[in-house]
């Protein structure tokens, strides 16, 4: 009898200490594939890039791009699972593995690439820090705003951007350091604050959300460069690869002029060899990311290429009706370069 | 089992009273040690292998880990800080000034929620009735809500007070806006530092003489006035001394300049509603406590002091309130622990407590083991210097049991 208990918590001790090594980064892949559903770390409340509609569906440039992903891996762009994220808890969210990829408006630096147990992956949105303030303030310049209180949130690159532009001028400030972004517009709202300082594209949704829009302005100028991209879990390079080049076919195939109305008929006739290796007719880079051959037509056919989420989510049709600008293909003078799909 | 063999096993049992170890399970000493030698096993090898596996996991993703970050530069901005602080300074620092606004906090948290407490408690004892009426209210409102919910509605009154340019202005060098409250201060000059000692020593020598005439009372019976001695040591050694070294009397008066008042001292909207919630939320608890301590003191203690004629409040504060003490301070430690950890709520309304600045730490850096770590040891140490104080002073309002 006790020798039958001794042996039995003998074996679970040993199991313990060898039949389970330490859980090792990778294969984050095949957790997908057997979980059946991605899971995807996106923003707590973003017009144009996250955001509950009425219906309470998440909608937005970061949700397509989920989509899309999942479409790519199963074929089937409802295959997600949406975690909101707020801006202090996102990486860490990547890092202990809660979420697979993160396409949360995160700007990308070399310290969050190196340091953070992160991958940082292609950008697909140019941004840049600037300040709102009330229209009737009369302010014009970021420097006019020396003593002024200015809200902003807590884990963002807009933090250290603010303090080293009043420091570089020689100017002050009072931070008000939120949580939310909602929290911060409400005190812009009150006059709590003077100004908020985040990039572009935020400070236009807040202008939205405001009772009138009008009764607010956004500075010219932009203090700095954020490059918005996917992150991932660092150590998986297989998974890497997936995120990346499911990013770069949705460039592709705007350069390519493939559209989710016209991507099967194009696959179906298109004699072009770099459309065929695309589009799945021949196999090749499919097979080489372990996915579906058809991966791209899926996700195209789901969410339609770079350039059709963007003027659904954040372009001239959009509420936001943000210009392409830095976001526009290179061939017309932007950022967005695919890389050759060969 | 005949009565025979029984006698003979009890002796034989007692023959071998101290048996050497037998390498048998029926020896109850042998398995005990066994067990406690696997158990004590598990659990070092569980944690072993917690330890290499974050270990192994934070290497393959390169994340630093042990505590080196706290030397280099922060970058982050703080909006208050009891001491110098600017986004040049280390994490450490910034950590730091995360620690002592909490601290902040706590400490006047403590301080006012045990007098409204109290008050309040008292309050709900009184024979007044729309007074104990009106402190039952209170009590079964606060302490039904959640904190949250009063910080956030705080939080939303005092931001819809007017803003800078319209700031009320009730008494002159006093602003309440939308960005907090401001207060004329004094012009630091080193002559001052002979006040403030002027000041400790009158309340020093208030206290000796508290002493001394609670001695002479013991003696003769007559009750000594404390409060005029009270008011010429430390009101009086205070300004003889600024008479003295001609100490400048310069106020720094708060001025609106572009979007703000400057100079002065100002609280902070977000300091304030937080110090709000967490004083009116916990004083509702304390009142209860008060109530319950001086309840638990006998009928008869009161009746015994009006025969001697004591008025009410003397009968309070001289019988009463010393004896419930002892009921009132050991509830009242879970209080002020929970009134500091609940400042962690800070996060809600953008106070930036030790919490946000560790988030903050925890996204730059990426080290979250590191960042929570630190924030566990600053609420531990906060948390066991308090439950420390506090049990030093429970011993010594107990009773002495003879």
């Amino acid at each position: 009898m006790f020798r039958r208990t001794i042996s039995a918590v003998a074996t679970a001790v040993f199991t313990l200490l060898w039949a389970a090594p330490p859980a090792k980064a990778g294969a984050t892949m095949d957790a997908v594939l057997a979980r059946g559903e991605l899971v995807c770390g996106i923003n707590t409340g973003f017009i144009g890039f996250s955001y509950p509609n009425e219906r309470g569906e998440w909608k937005g440039l970061d949700v397509d791009l989920c989509r899309g992903l999942a479409a790519a891996l199963f074929g089937d762009p409802q295959k997600v699972r949406f975690v909101p994220l707020t801006p202090s808890t996102r990486f860490t969210a990547v890092t202990s593995g809660e979420v697979d990829v993160l396409f949360r408006n995160s700007t990308e630096t070399m310290l969050r690439d190196v340091t953070l147990g992160l991958r940082a992956i292609t950008p697909y949105f140019y941004d840049g820090h600037s300040f709102m303030v009330a229209a009737s303030s009369g302010i014009n310049k970021a420097v006019e705003l020396d003593g002024a209180t200015i809200c902003l949130l807590q884990g963002t690159t807009n933090e250290q951007i603010t303090a080293d532009f009043f420091r570089r001028n020689n100017l002050s400030f009072t931070p008000v350091v939120f949580e939310r972004s909602e929290q911060a517009r409400d005190a812009l709202k009150a006059g709590r604050c003077d100004s908020f300082g985040s990039d572009v594209g935020n400070l236009a949704a807040v202008r939205l959300s405001m009772e009138d829009p009008s009764a607010w302005k956004i500075l010219d100028e932009r203090l700095s460069k954020e490059p918005y991209g996917p992150f991932v879990r660092r150590g998986d390079d297989e998974w890497y690869d997936v995120v990346r080049w499911y990013v770069n076919a949705l460039f592709q195939a705007e350069e390519s002029g493939i559209t989710a109305a016209n991507v099967e008929q194009i696959a179906a006739s298109t004699n072009d060899a770099d459309l065929r290796r695309l589009l799945g007719v021949t196999p090749e880079l499919g097979k080489a990311l372990k996915l579906d051959p058809k991966w791209v037509v899926n996700a195209i056919k789901a969410v339609g290429n770079y350039g059709e989420m963007f003027e659904r989510n954040l372009g001239r049709n959009s509420p936001l009706g943000l210009p392409r600008g830095l976001n526009e293909q290179w061939t017309k003078g932007g950022l967005i370069y695919a890389l050759p799909m060969r | 089992m005949t009565a025979t063999r029984l006698h003979d096993r009890t002796t034989q049992a007692l023959r071998t009273k101290r048996p050497g170890r037998r390498w048998s399970w029926r020896d109850p000493a042998l398995r005990g040690v066994v067990w406690q030698v696997l158990v004590v096993g598990a659990v070092l090898v569980a944690v072993g292998w917690l330890a290499v596996n974050t270990h192994q996991n934070l290497m393959s993703r390169r994340i630093a880990s042990g505590f080196g970050f706290l030397g280099s530069e922060s970058g982050l901005p703080i909006g208050e800080h009891l001491i110098s602080y600017a986004p040049t300074d280390t994490y450490f620092r910034a950590l730091l000034v995360g620690s002592l606004n909490t601290l902040r906090v706590a400490v006047s948290g403590i301080l006012l929620a045990t007098i409204l407490g109290t008050a309040i408690g008292l309050a709900r004892l009184s024979r007044n009735w729309l007074l104990a009426k009106f402190a039952a209210v209170y009590v079964e409102a606060l302490r039904n809500l959640p904190l949250l919910l009063h910080l956030l509605l705080i939080y939303a009154l005092l931001q819809a007070l007017p803003p800078p340019r319209a700031a009320l202005n009730p008494l002159a060098g006093i602003y309440l806006s939308n960005r907090g409250l401001v207060l004329p201060i004094l012009e630091w000059a080193p002559a001052h530092g002979w006040c403030l000692a002027a000041l400790a020593l009158g309340v020093a020598g208030t206290f000796a003489y508290g002493r001394w005439a609670r001695w002479r009372q013991a003696k003769d019976g007559q009750p000594r006035r404390i409060a005029p001695v009270a008011l010429v040591l430390i009101a009086g050694l205070p300004t003889l001394a600024a008479i003295a070294t001609d100490a400048p009397l310069s106020t720094v008066w708060p001025e609106l300049r572009g979007f703000n008042f400057r100079g002065g001292v100002s609280l902070s909207p977000e300091y304030f509603a937080l110090l709000l919630g967490l004083v009116l939320y916990t004083a509702a608890f304390i009142a209860e406590i008060v109530r319950a301590g001086v309840l638990s003191v006998r009928k008869g203690q009161w009746e015994a002091a009006q025969a001697l004629g004591l008025p009410r409040s003397l009968i309070l504060r001289k019988i009463v309130l010393p004896q419930a003490l002892r009921v009132i301070i050991p509830p009242l430690i879970n209080q002020y622990l929970n009134l500091t950890k609940n400042s962690s709520l800070a996060v809600a309304i953008g106070f930036q407590d030790i919490v946000s600045v560790a988030n903050t730490t925890i996204n730059q850096t990426g080290q979250a083991i590191e960042g929570i770590a630190i924030v566990m040891a600053v609420y531990l140490t906060i948390s066991l210097s308090i439950s420390l104080f506090m049990n030093w002073y429970n011993r010594r309002t107990a009773w002495a049991e003879r």
